[in-house]
C-alpha cells in the first residue's frame, strides 16, 4: 500500500522535475539566432524551425563532429521531445485544448536541436579551417 | 557471477563519477560545492568497496547484500547533505541556513525512526527488509525536500541557472529511485532492477558534470522560461 503510494507520487514528481530540467536545457537556446549557414544546411525557409524538421536535425546532428560535453544535451532534448510527442498522440483526442501546448514544447525542442548543430557546423568549420591553414 | 554487461555497467558507473569529480575541481567548485564533491568521492569509494565484497564473497551472498544496501543508504544521506547545501544557496540571503540544517537532521533521524518501526511491527522482523524499506523511504524523503526546494526556489523567483539544474536533476534522481524501489519492494524478482539501479546511478554525475561544463557560473534564466511552455 505504502510503496505503491510512494510509487505513484514518485512517477508525478519524476515527470515534473525531467520536464522542468528538460525546459532549462532549452531556454538556454533560446535566444540563439541561428547562423545563415546552418540555416542553408538545415534547409531552414521560414523563421522558426518546424516541429518536422526535429528528427531530420537529430540526423544531422549524429553527423558532425561533438565539440564536448553537448552528447548529453541532446540526448535529453530528444527524450523530452518523445515525451512529448506521446503525450500528444494520447492526449490529442482526450484534450484538445492541450494540443497548443504541446506544439509550442515540440518546436522549443526542434528550436535547441537546430542550436546544437548550429554549433556544431561553427565547430567543424572550424577544425576544417585549422587543418588547411597547417 | 557477473557478466559482460554487469561490468561494463560497472565500470561505465565509475568512469562517470570521476569524470564528475575530475570536472567539478577543474571548474574550481570545492568550495562552493563542497558536499557534491564529498558525495562524488563517497559515491567512487562505495563502487570500490562493492566490487571488492563482489569478489570476495559473490554477488549473490548475504554479505554482498548487505553492503549494497547499507552503502546504498549512507549514500542517500550524503545527498541529504548536497540537499542541505542548496537550501543554505537558495536561502543565503535570509540566513536561515542553521534552521535549515536541524531541520534536515530531525527528518533524517525521523525517517530512519519510522523505518525501523514500520519493519518492526510487521510479523517477518527482516533485518533485510529493513534496509530496503529504509532506502525507499529515504529517497522519497528525498524526494519530498527537493520538491520543497524547488518550490521555494520559484517562489523566490531564483534564476542562478546553475543551481537550478542541479535541483532538477536532484529531482529526477531522487524520484527515479524512489519509484524504482517502491516498485522493486512489490516486485523484487524482477530482473530489470540488476540493470536499471546501476543505470540510474549514473544520472547525477552525468547530469553534474554537463551542468559545470556548459553553463557558466554567472548564466541566469528566468524561472517563467522553466514553467512555462517555452515559445
Amino acid at each position: 500500500m505504502i510503496a505503491g503510494l510512494i510509487f505513484a507520487v514518485s512517477i508525478m514528481t519524476l515527470l515534473q522535475f525531467f520536464v522542468s530540467y528538460s525546459r532549462s536545457l532549452i531556454a538556454q537556446s533560446q535566444g540563439h539566432e541561428l547562423s545563415e549557414q546552418a540555416r542553408e544546411i538545415c534547409g531552414l525557409t521560414g523563421e522558426a524551425v518546424t516541429v518536422e524538421q526535429f528528427r531530420r536535425l537529430e540526423q544531422l546532428i549524429a553527423l558532425c563532429p561533438e565539440p564536448g560535453g553537448d552528447g548529453f544535451e541532446v540526448r535529453a532534448v530528444a527524450t523530452y521531445f518523445r515525451l512529448v510527442s506521446l503525450a500528444h498522440i494520447l492526449l490529442s483526442w482526450a484534450i484538445p485544448s492541450a494540443a497548443p501546448w504541446i506544439e509550442a514544447e515540440r518546436g522549443g525542442c526542434a528550436h535547441a536541436a537546430a542550436v546544437v548543430l548550429d554549433r556544431r557546423i561553427a565547430y567543424s568549420r572550424m577544425m576544417l579551417e585549422q587543418q588547411t591553414n597547417h | 557471477m557477473l557478466g559482460p554487461v554487469d561490468y561494463v555497467l560497472v565500470f561505465a558507473g565509475f568512469a562517470v563519477h570521476v569524470c564528475a569529480l575530475v570536472c567539478l575541481l577543474r571548474k574550481r567548485a570545492f568550495a562552493q560545492h563542497f558536499t557534491l564533491i564529498l558525495y562524488l568521492c563517497f559515491s567512487i569509494a562505495v563502487g570500490i568497496g562493492r566490487c571488492s565484497v563482489q569478489r570476495t564473497a559473490g554477488f549473490t551472498s548475504d554479505a554482498y547484500l548487505y553492503f549494497y544496501f547499507y552503502s546504498d543508504a549512507l549514500t542517500t544521506i550524503c545527498l541529504y547533505f548536497v540537499l542541505m547545501t542548496l537550501y543554505a544557496h537558495v536561502f543565503s540571503e535570509m540566513g536561515v541556513s542553521k534552521q535549515v540544517r536541524g531541520g534536515a537532521m530531525l527528518l533524517l533521524a525521523g525517517t530512519a525512526g519510522v523505518s525501523y518501526y514500520m519493519v518492526a511491527a510487521s510479523s517477518d522482523r527482516l533485518i533485510t527488509h529493513f534496509v530496503v524499506e529504509l532506502g525507499q523511504n529515504l529517497y522519497f524523503v528525498g524526494v519530498l525536500l527537493t520538491y520543497l526546494l524547488w518550490g521555494a526556489m520559484v517562489k523566490l523567483r531564483e534564476n542562478r541557472t546553475r543551481l537550478m539544474q542541479i535541483v532538477l536533476s536532484m529531482g529526477v534522481y531522487l524520484s527515479l529511485f524512489a519509484g524504482s524501489y517502491a516498485l522493486g519492494n512489490l516486485y523484487p524478482k524482477l530482473p530489470v532492477w540488476h540493470y536499471l539501479y546501476p543505470l540510474i546511478n549514473m544520472w547525477l554525475p552525468v547530469s553534474w558534470t554537463y551542468t559545470f561544463l556548459k553553463v557558466p557560473d554567472d548564466a541566469r534564466i528566468a524561472t517563467a522560461r522553466v514553467l512555462a511552455p517555452t515559445r
